[in-house]
């Protein structure tokens, strides 16, 4: 008992050190007050200018869009990879399981500064799809990570039955391999769209200058020794809120499959 | 001629193409920018300017320094949050872990500046404190990814294992010593390298930590690419791509990264 309450306290004083950052922008996302830690009077107001700031409004835009499109290319690609690298011979297996890694391992600046090198020496100007291209090679080795262990659970018997049965490889791959995978997909996806709504430095290095997310608008305004201008303390709520949405859903969802 | 059959190894073909392109290519000209002078001939003069440059070893050595003190404050906060996380007398739902992950969707650069402005309202400013706060900015960022790995591998662990080793008589030291933690190594080695490499070569955190007074590898990489000076960049880069290769090669037979990964949702 005394443990149980032991390791709940240690794990709950971890976690309020670690809100507490964006618990206190919460708290002073509903005052007008410019400065955090002076008070005066609550009021909705930073919401009011969140929305009716037109740079904050489209950085938002953006970082959702090459999110969801970094992901999806990421998701799709990745799976297609890790069914091909499951099933390639031993040698080359070892040799794109050793290249998936190296994203992984490398330092994000190393990654992002390559590509800039090679966009450039193409003499390719930077666009939305370079950025893409920045996002998806962050990561797409999580999916390919997250795919593999679903693979080696699976039944090799099953394709081969749906061969026998007259299926061919490609509706063998979609009615068998596919749906016993989607579990390992999916988690793949939500760590791609976790990873990229997080990259700053990838972000920085791939852009065209125009295109602004949340990451590169924010650095912008605070790595000159600027406090966080208050209109991103209703953001940080806004976000906030929306991620625990998606707990309490993911929370509902494992609660349903377990009860099945 | 004989039709091409569709096999299910080929499905990589594309993966294959995208890496070669984007990830081996790109990291080939990094090696090529960093052995040619400004006009493309070959040239050790980097590396004669780097490794004789005593600030530049230096910097090198700070950010190793603290990229290895990151790491093992890391594991040493996130070894016990793991453990408790993977006991079901402790913690019933899996959603706990997504906790330590979620803070991702606010940006990391969102978070660090509200980092900042935390300890700036209780009174640690970067400008007097420049390493403690970018330590601080650093354990924030990077202890999930510690987290994770050892999540991951202490759920495959056997319990049955330390089961064992308590009914042959191991007191709880010489079980976790013996038994718990060889069986986790893995997840430890995992998460050193989701945190050694990243902490050396940030550059975005001790900007806004340290309020520029400290100045890490990773900086240096930045400041050499914005001066569009590509060879000298390049070849911090080279080091850096060194450094990782040479930790691959050491934990070459003790961890792949395929174990690691997963089962957070």
């Amino acid at each position: 008992m005394v443990k149980k309450i032991l390791a709940r306290s240690y794990l709950s004083l971890i976690l309020i050190i670690m809100y507490a950052p964006i618990a206190l922008l919460i708290v002073y996302s509903f005052t007008e007050s410019t400065n955090i830690g002076t008070w005066s009077g609550f009021s909705f107001d930073l919401y009011r200018q969140m929305f009716a700031n037109e740079e904050i409004m489209e950085a938002l835009l953006n970082t959702i869009l090459i999110a969801i499109a970094s992901s999806v290319v990421s998701t799709i690609l990745g799976t297609l990879g890790a069914i091909g690298i499951f099933y390639s011979r031993r040698r080359m297996k070892r040799v794109l399981n050793g290249i998936t890694q190296i994203p992984v391992l490398n330092a994000e600046i190393v990654t992002a500064i390559s590509l800039t090198i090679l966009f450039v020496t193409l003499g390719i100007t930077f666009n939305f799809i370079t950025l893409l291209i920045g996002h998806v090679v962050l990561t797409i080795p999580f999916v390919v990570l997250s795919v593999m262990p679903k693979l080696q659970q699976l039944d090799p018997n099953m394709y081969e039955a749906a061969l026998d049965l007259g299926a061919t490889p490609s509706i063998a791959l979609r009615k068998v391999i596919i749906p016993e995978v989607l579990p390992g997909v999916l988690s793949g996806f939500l760590l791609c769209i976790t990873l990229s709504l997080d990259d700053y430095i990838i972000t920085a290095f791939t852009r065209n200058n125009s295109f602004s997310t949340l990451s590169t608008y924010v650095y912008g305004v605070t790595a000159k020794r600027g406090a966080l201008p208050p209109s991103l303390r209703a953001l940080t709520t806004l976000i906030t809120i929306l991620m625990f949405i998606f707990l309490l859903l993911t929370n509902f969802r494992k609660a349903k499959a377990v009860k099945n | 001629m004989k039709k091409l059959r569709f096999k299910r190894k080929h499905l990589s073909i594309p993966y294959l193409l995208f890496f070669i392109f984007f990830v081996i290519l790109p990291l080939l000209l990094i090696v090529y920018y960093a052995f040619t002078d400004a006009n493309g001939s070959f040239s050790f003069g980097n590396f004669v300017e780097f490794f004789g440059n005593r600030n530049k070893i230096r910097l090198l050595s700070v950010s190793a320094i603290i990229g290895a003190l990151n790491t093992v404050l890391c594991i040493l906060i996130g070894y016990p949050v793991a453990m408790i996380l993977v006991n079901k007398k402790f913690v019933k739902s899996g959603i706990i872990v997504l906790l330590f992950i979620m803070p991702m969707w606010i940006n990391f650069v969102l978070r660090t500046a509200a980092t900042r402005d935390l300890l700036y309202a209780i009174g640690i400013e970067g400008g007097n404190y420049p390493y403690l706060t970018t330590m601080i900015g650093m354990v924030y960022n990077y202890l999930p990814f510690a987290i994770l790995p050892l999540y991951s591998t202490m759920l495959k662990m056997d319990k049955n294992l330390i089961e064992a080793s308590y009914d042959l008589g191991a007191t709880k030291p010489q079980t976790f010593v013996k038994t718990i933690l060889p069986m986790t190594k893995p997840g430890i080695i995992s998460a050193a390298q989701m945190v050694f490499m990243p902490t050396m070569s940030s550059f975005v955190i001790s900007d806004v930590m340290g309020e520029r007074k400290i100045q890490l590898i990773g900086n240096s990489i930045q400041f050499n690419f914005d001066q569009m000076r590509w060879n000298e960049g390049s070849f911090i880069a080279f080091i850096m791509l060194s450094i990782i290769a040479i930790l691959m090669f050491l934990t070459r037979n003790t961890t792949k990264v395929e174990t690691v990964r997963g089962g957070v949702w």
